[in-house]
């Protein structure tokens, strides 16, 4: 993984190059894209009767940035829960680069090359900064109860994935916190922690659930940074967000979610000006939202 | 006086570097590997006490060789730590924590039902099952030790095989939890779903420390049985659970050394009380109408209780815990 | 459950009154710990010390529970002189004083049981049990029903055996329920799982049983009063509980976890002081000791426990509908779901949690008299029963009050129902193997609502 220590402070431009492909797809809910690496198909989910999601038809387009925006209630973190196994649909099939991920278990979807953040960042408090980045390095060798008592199997990767693990914290701007416990981290280094830790994976596809959310303004900036870095090494990245600054600034395709269901998707213009996403916003609170875009 | 309190003394010192307290350390090594280590509450680990050493006592009872017995009784356990864990890791914590109790009870309510007393003795246990571990006693006859710290050749023998299993299964759990192994199981036990997200699986891991803290466990019930070379149902209440978290909690959860400082410490303070209360009772400096010798029992039970309680309210990493990292009364 | 199981545990001889006072500064220092003063009328009244003589002993009880009263039993030594007779009395009871130690003969007439009552192992009229200095010691002779056998056969049909089963699992879901209650309503307003909760149903257990034979200066008084007010000052001691430990705790932020071991310590401590103040021996009420079956249906029960059922039952609903219909239910609700929404919206939460406390511990308390009434009184009867209300918390699913009576029931239920199939000392087994089945199936529990995720 190249490390580019500017990437954080270069301001985001859109449309990039890469997003340009999508120019040519229709602003439609459920529209097909080219080369696709997600592919969700009639997935809902109730609680007590009320619908949470019910998505018929979504592709999330490869190597690029896709938001997912949408009302409070709207679906979007249940959507993440869903896709990645932490919560089962009641009907429905998604498939990454064609490989059926539905009824997979959490750790088998993050194996698959699909990894998450969560909303309420999971930084493992009470282990240091580096141990919560070795943790996601996958298939160690070590992990086995047998061979971690036999160190010289492992102890090369270990060397590896420790060096891995140390570019990542100074590309995150966390290497002078390595040995601190996680817990002394403010809200926006645990974000960008989790963020860390998540790439320590390997993923094809990373969902952030709000990385933003909670994070001090100065600090977004550098965040936003970073995301569209993955993008630019050829990460394919799902974020949900409320900013709409934010998700105007950097995704290039943008999906809303109301009730459920896919109401809107297109490039972050077409939806910003849909007047469905609007109505689904309500009121003045979304006009203001909406006030910077054309 | 001198003379009483250093008997007292002396007495005290022999619990704490007996059997007693060495099957209490190793319990509580196995026990923080589920709890200290994993984060589950296990509220039943008494049963793995009770697998260990009835499996072992069976297994002789039907004619085979101890040395095969005791291998029986770790995989007894194994198995136990399986069936534990298929319904209850699922479990929120406090959920788990009843469903571990009530398993324990279920086992002993089983082995001592007179349905079982073909295999198990019901009621009455089984007996005499190690003689092959006496057998090979290097110890000859006479008392061992310092001053009025004595041993017999049999406790000194049963002792010399607790310590060391102490030392070894201590070296055990350090090496795996130092290894990426215990990385994820201290990862589990902070945020699972954290784990979970990073393509961890949770509930293997889990099986894998119930199953090894289990063992560990079976260990500590075959040890006292060998001591006694009896098992008997009822002397594996749910309090005993309770004891040896009060020792795993005083020496200081998620730490190598803290359960076997605990559980040394824990001896000593409990056969001091009690020595100091009865030598009182005896010589008149405690009045009979206050408190009789038959309660001085039920003040053990007291004061394990306050301990327990005084340890959670002011100091719940134990002598030896990090602060930092004790995954209760910190959060 | 059954008392018969600890009677050789047996150890202590003087009267538990008397015993009680003789150890008041022990009890004041080891309330004084837990900040409660929970006996006002605690007199000095010093009695005459007498030094604990050995003695045996025992209950007979048919297979109803029943005591059998009138039957003549002899003590003899070993080598066959005649140490004395004794004849049970209303409650089942005798027991001779014994000038030494040593081993004993004791042979049971078998002419002077009643109709329909026959020893369960008719080889085995005479014991020789041993009894060591200072021992109260009891031995056991199982009744069975005249048939030479302890399982029931022609004079009952199967439906009423099973009828009447169905009926003591109804009284002991009830009185469970009770219990099971008050604590999955103290864990739902505070999180806590409270390991202590037998230990305020023993409470009221034992405090009864004082007060109706006279508790210091008091007079002695009927048992329907001195139940209420031992229900009362169980309340008061759950307040001790909240205010003396759980409050100052949760005030730390310790932890539910922390809390939960907390409360197992707690537990610790308080039952062995009831075991120094009570004793180990199991006692009974005076009231409503000997009663005659009422039939109702196919159901032949004691009032006694037609009034368990009933009584409890009607409880049981009226909490029901007071925590749904009443504003303090309204608030306790409110702060089991959200404790930070109903302190904003004007709820005074402390306040709420202590009044959930005492509704618990009043329950408990309550639930501990009806055990009592219908077992017996002991010291460690909150320990016995705290993993079946347990049981019938987690199967109806934490914090929810339906559940908790649901479980009760259930629980009730399965460990009284089995014993037409199993052997009664395996029924705790079966409530606790129900309890394990269900959270496969369910691991929220029956009435429980899934946890939502993000």
């Amino acid at each position: 993984m190249p490390v580019d220590p500017l990437a954080p402070d270069v301001a985001p431009v859109a449309p990039t190059a890469s997003s340009r492909r999508l120019a040519s797809v229709p602003a439609q809910p459920g529209v097909a894209k080219p080369d696709p690496i997600l592919v969700v198909d009639g997935v809902t989910r109730t609680f007590g009767g009320l619908k949470a999601v019910d998505v018929a038809h979504l592709e999330v387009a490869r190597g690029l940035i896709t938001s997912v925006i949408g009302p409070n209630g709207a679906g979007k973190t249940t959507l993440f829960n869903l896709l990645t196994g932490f919560d089962t649909a009641d009907s429905g099939t998604w498939t990454l680069d064609g490989v059926a991920l539905h009824g997979k278990h959490p750790h088998s979807v993050a194996r698959a090359g699909m990894v998450r953040t969560f909303q309420l960042t999971k930084a493992l408090s009470k282990m240091t900064v580096i141990d919560n980045l070795l943790l996601g390095a996958a298939n160690q060798k070590g992990e086995g109860m047998i061979s971690a008592l036999l160190p010289f199997l492992w102890r090369d990767q270990e060397r590896e994935v420790v060096e891995r693990a140390d570019k990542l914290l100074d590309r995150f701007r966390l290497g002078h916190m390595r040995n601190e416990y996680a817990g002394t981290l403010s809200g926006g280094q645990r974000k960008l922690l989790e963020m860390a830790r998540a790439l320590m994976v390997e993923p094809r596809v990373i969902l952030l659930d709000e990385p933003m959310a909670g994070v001090n303004p100065a600090l977004v900036q550098s965040l936003l940074g970073h995301v569209t870095a993955l993008r630019d090494e050829g990460m394919t990245v799902i974020f949900i967000e409320h900013d709409m600054d934010v998700v105007m600034g950097i995704s290039d395709w943008v999906v809303c979610l109301a009730q459920g269901a896919v109401i809107a998707e297109g490039l972050p213009q077409a939806v910003g000006s849909d007047p469905k996403v609007i109505d689904a916003y309500l009121g003045s609170h979304a006009a203001d939202d909406f006030g910077g875009t054309p | 006086m001198i003379d009483v309190l250093l008997k007292v003394f002396a007495d005290s010192a022999r619990a704490a570097i007996g059997v007693q307290a060495a099957a209490y350390a190793l319990a509580a090594i196995g026990l923080n590997v589920h709890f200290g280590f994993t984060g589950l509450i296990n509220f039943g680990h008494i049963a793995f006490l009770a697998v260990g050493a009835y499996t072992t006592a069976i297994v002789v009872d039907l004619g085979f060789s101890l040395w095969l017995a005791i291998p029986a009784g770790l995989l007894g356990a194994v198995i136990l730590g399986m069936l534990l864990g298929i319904p209850t890791l699922r479990l929120r914590a406090d959920y788990l924590a009843i469903t571990t109790i009530a398993v324990g009870e279920i086992i002993r309510v089983m082995v001592r039902s007179s349905a079982m007393e073909g295999l198990t003795g019901g009621v009455f246990g089984l007996q005499g099952f190690a003689d092959e571990f006496f057998d090979v006693n290097p110890f000859s006859r006479g008392n061992y030790g310092v001053w009025d710290i004595t041993f017999n050749e049999r406790s000194m023998w049963v002792m010399t095989v607790g310590w060391a299993l102490v030392v070894l299964t201590a070296l055990l759990v350090h090496a795996l939890m130092r290894a990426p192994f215990g990385r994820v199981l201290k990862a589990i036990r902070e945020d699972e779903d954290a784990a979970r997200a990073l393509g961890k699986n949770v509930f293997a891991f889990k099986i894998r420390s119930l199953c090894l803290g289990g063992a560990i466990g079976a260990l500590a019930g075959i040890l006292l049985a060998f001591e006694a070379q009896a098992v008997v149902p009822d002397r594996y209440l749910p309090q005993t659970t309770f004891f040896i978290w009060t020792a795993m909690i005083l020496g200081g959860t998620g730490s190598i050394k803290g359960p076997i400082a605990g559980a040394i410490i824990f001896w000593f303070v409990v056969a001091s009380t009690e020595g100091l209360l009865r030598a009182g009772i005896t010589h008149g400096w405690i009045p009979d109408w206050l408190l009789s010798s038959q309660e001085v029992a039920a003040v053990r039970f007291m004061l394990v209780g306050a301990i327990l309680m005084a340890l959670m309210v002011w100091r719940p990493q134990g002598l030896f815990g990090k602060r930092e990292e004790v995954l209760i009364g910190a959060r | 459950m059954a008392p018969t199981s600890r009677l050789d545990h047996v150890e202590q001889s003087t009267s538990p009154v008397s015993h009680m006072v003789r150890r008041l500064i022990l009890a004041t220092a080891a309330l004084g710990v837990l900040a409660v003063v929970w006996c006002p009328g605690l007199a000095v009244a010093q009695e005459a010390d007498e030094q604990p003589a050995q003695s045996i002993g025992s209950s007979l009880q048919d297979l109803d529970d029943e005591p059998v009263a009138g039957v003549t039993i002899t003590v003899a030594t070993e080598d066959g002189s005649e140490v004395g007779t004794a004849t049970t009395d209303e409650a089942g009871e005798w027991r001779l004083d014994l000038d030494e130690a040593g081993t004993y003969v004791v042979t049971l007439d078998v002419e002077t049981l009643p109709e329909g009552v026959s020893l369960r192992d008719p080889d085995r009229p005479s014991l020789s049990p041993g009894v060591r200095v200072g021992q109260d010691k009891n031995v056991l002779f199982p009744l069975g029903d005249g048939e030479g056998g302890g399982i029931r056969q022609s004079t009952v049909s199967r439906l009423e055996r099973l009828s009447n089963l169905a009926a003591e699992g109804v009284k002991f879901g009830v009185m469970i329920a009770l219990a099971a209650l008050g604590l999955s309503m103290v864990f739902g307003v505070t999180g806590l799982v409270n390991f202590a909760h037998g230990e305020l149903l023993a409470f009221g257990a034992m405090l009864a049983w004082w007060l109706e034979r006279g508790l210091g200066p008091l007079p002695p008084m009927p048992l329907l009063l001195a139940g209420v007010l031992a229900m009362l000052l169980a309340g008061l001691l759950g307040a001790a509980f909240e205010k003396g430990i759980f409050a100052p705790v949760r005030h730390r932020r310790s932890g539910d976890i922390a809390a939960m071991v907390i409360s197992i310590g707690l537990a610790l401590v308080v039952r062995y002081v009831y075991l120094i103040l009570f004793g180990s021996r199991p006692d009974f009420y005076l009231d409503f000791r000997l009663q005659t079956n009422y039939q109702l249906g196919p159901v032949s029960l004691t009032p006694k426990s037609w009034a368990t059922i009933v009584l409890g039952g009607v409880i049981l609903i009226a909490v029901g509908w007071a925590l749904r219909n009443t504003r303090i239910g309204t608030a306790m609700r409110a702060v089991s779901v959200n404790k930070d929404l109903a302190e904003s919206s004007g709820i005074d939460v402390k306040r709420v949690i202590t009044v959930t406390w005492v509704a618990g511990a009043v329950l408990a308390g309550l639930s501990g008299v009806l055990f009592g009434l219908s077992e017996s009184v002991r010291w460690d009867m909150g320990n016995d029963v705290l993993l079946l209300i347990f049981a019938a918390v987690v199967l109806g699913g934490l914090g929810t009050a339906y559940g908790a009576m649901l479980g009760g029931l259930v629980v009730g239920l399965v460990t009284q129902l089995s014993t037409y199939w199993f052997p009664p000392e395996l029924k705790l087994m079966f409530a606790l193997v129900v309890l394990v089945v269900i959270l496969i199936a369910r691991p929220q529990g029956i009435l429980g609502v899934k946890e939502r995720f993000g």
